[in-house]
């Protein structure tokens, strides 16, 4: 039995009068890869948004249902908390413009007003770039911008950036949708070493992708969680025919 | 490829190309015509008036030679500090809510009140500033005539804000707020930052704007011949002392008046020059 990091029970999301998510339950696994998968507009973004709270964003959103980390109502918690322990990495690849390398990765501490000594922001920065495999590259031009890296570069400094507040989970919103396919690989094995020290959710709609890396997987259709389980069998035998029809390129 | 030229059909292209890109440079040479005539002629005309004593002494009573200006370049400097310093943090924050608040009553409102603001005369500022600071002070003031030079900066700073922030990119402020970082913050410390060329080219241009401002002066900061450094007192500026000089019947005056022109002029290029330099160090790349 996998012991669970996070468990969403009965969770449904409006976007006004549009139900964006219809009483998803899914128990995400400790230190495992969970692909969320789906066609585009499935609701899956939708989905990992409200786990740490981002659709709060959108002026008209609302949620009913719950979801926890380890045993803590997330919206029962104050958003903030729950994003430091909830990271998350965008589409396309965000680090702040106006900031050196090193400034970035310290950015969640320096930004909330968390005073740290220079040796211990040194040891975070170094701590942080090594875990997103982004230290032997940078680590001469650590005091300049982040945005002279290339896409593949900038998209491992906002994971670096994540994974200096310490998170739990880390939220990866189709991490390599923008980048070419040498970066896509080098951030996928990035994915895989990272799992040991954090819970990763990942949504894609490259199923090739969640096919390589991810050890679980969920399929959301129409803003239903429509099957969920091992991607080993999920990928050979799945259970629900929506599922195979979507495996096998019948829409999507 | 040489067959091609000697067909008329593009022989006609490229003759029309050519006549359009000298009536092109024509006409651009056309429109800063009258902006090197002005440069030339305050030049030709100030330039010589110029020295150290005009610089830094008072003026002195007619029909004495001499006299300087420095009274009105203090004053000058005192109205645009007063207008700034009431003018920018309202008109960054005011920016701001604009650019977090697309849609909604109030920032509607307030937007129209920035675009009427912006095309009120300069001279009907002055008389608010006169019923609002100098009636009920009972005296001409700098703080008045800067409040007046204020309130005709305001909505160039708003706008040149909201423009500003409105081009950042929305992933920016999800990177900060994703790391926990709260709302205000994120306002403060990613966004203001990633727009800060913008908003200083703003303030900069509202400076230049109103450096040159009569109108909104004649009756809130009235002039003065004398060093004042009380922000409660009447106050100099050179477009007044311009204003009152070229006005006189003394040609003395009347070189003077070109004189603190020049200055003025100089002034205003150099904020000018400032402003590229600024947008060009300080811009952000996204």
């Amino acid at each position: 039995m996998e012991s669970t990091v996070l468990k969403i029970e009965k969770f449904s999301a409006f976007f006004g009068e549009n139900q964006v998510l219809k009483e998803v339950s899914l128990s995400i696994p400790q230190n495992r890869i969970t692909a969320i998968m789906g066609p585009s507009g499935c609701g899956k973004t939708t989905l990992i948004r409200c786990i740490n709270r981002m659709h709060e964003l959108i002026p008209d959103a609302r949620v009913s249902g719950k979801i926890f980390l380890d045993q803590e109502d997330i919206y029962a918690t104050d958003p903030i908390i729950v994003r430091r322990q909830i990271g998350m990495v965008f589409q396309k690849p965000n680090p702040f413009p106006m900031m050196s390398i090193y400034d970035n990765v310290i950015a969640g501490y320096n930004l909330n007003g968390i005073r740290l000594s220079k040796v211990e922001k040194d040891k975070i920065v170094e701590e942080s770039l090594r875990r997103a495999a982004l230290w032997e590259e940078v680590k001469e031009s650590l005091h300049r911008r982040g945005t002279f890296l290339s896409g593949g570069q900038q998209q491992r400094l906002c994971i670096s950036r994540a994974l200096a507040m310490g998170p739990a989970v880390l939220l990866l919103d189709e991490p390599t949708s923008a980048l070419d396919p040498k970066a896509t690989s080098h951030i996928e094995e990035l994915i895989m070493q990272l799992k040991d020290t954090v819970s990763i959710i990942l949504v894609t709609h490259n199923m090739a992708q969640a096919a390589r890396v991810s050890d679980f997987a969920a399929f959301v259709y129409l803003g239903e969680l429509v099957e969920f389980g091992p991607s080993g069998r999920m990928f050979t035998a799945p259970k629900d025919k929506r599922t195979e029809e979507y495996l096998t390129g019948k829409f999507g | 490829m040489k067959d091609n030229m000697k067909e008329p059909s593009i022989r006609r292209r490229i003759i029309c190309d050519k006549v359009f890109k000298i009536i092109i440079i024509l006409l651009t040479f056309c429109s800063i015509l009258p902006m090197l005539f002005i440069l030339f002629f305050i030049t030709s005309k100030g330039i010589f008036v110029i020295n150290w004593r005009f610089l830094t002494q008072l003026p002195k009573p007619v029909g004495e030679i001499g006299g300087g200006i420095s009274n009105a370049i203090i004053g000058t400097l005192m109205l645009i500090g007063i207008g700034t310093a009431f003018s920018v943090p309202v008109g960054i924050l005011a920016g701001i809510f604009l650019s977090e608040n697309r849609k909604g009553k109030l920032a509607s409102l307030t937007r129209l009140c920035v675009e009427t603001l912006q095309g009120v005369p300069s001279i009907v500022i002055g008389i608010i500033a006169y019923i609002w600071l100098v009636v009920s002070m009972r005296s001409f003031s700098a703080l008045s005539g800067g409040v007046a030079l204020g309130l005709m900066m305001l909505p160039v700073i708003i706008t040149a804000t909201e423009q500003t922030l409105k081009l950042i990119p929305g992933s920016l402020k999800e990177a900060s707020l994703a790391l926990g970082v709260s709302y205000p913050r994120t306002i403060l410390k990613v966004i203001l930052p990633a727009g800060v060329s913008g908003i200083v080219t703003g303030i900069l241009l509202s400076i230049a704007r109103v450096s040159g401002e009569t109108a909104p002066l004649l009756f809130t900061a009235f002039g003065s011949p004398f060093m004042n450094l009380n922000i409660l007192k009447p106050i100099n500026s050179l477009p007044l002392m311009i204003f009152n000089y070229a006005t006189s019947p003394y040609p003395e005056w009347h070189t003077l008046a070109w004189g603190a022109s020049f200055v003025l002029i100089i002034l205003v290029l150099g904020l000018n020059f400032f402003i590229k330099v600024v947008t060009k160090r300080w811009k952000v790349q996204f």
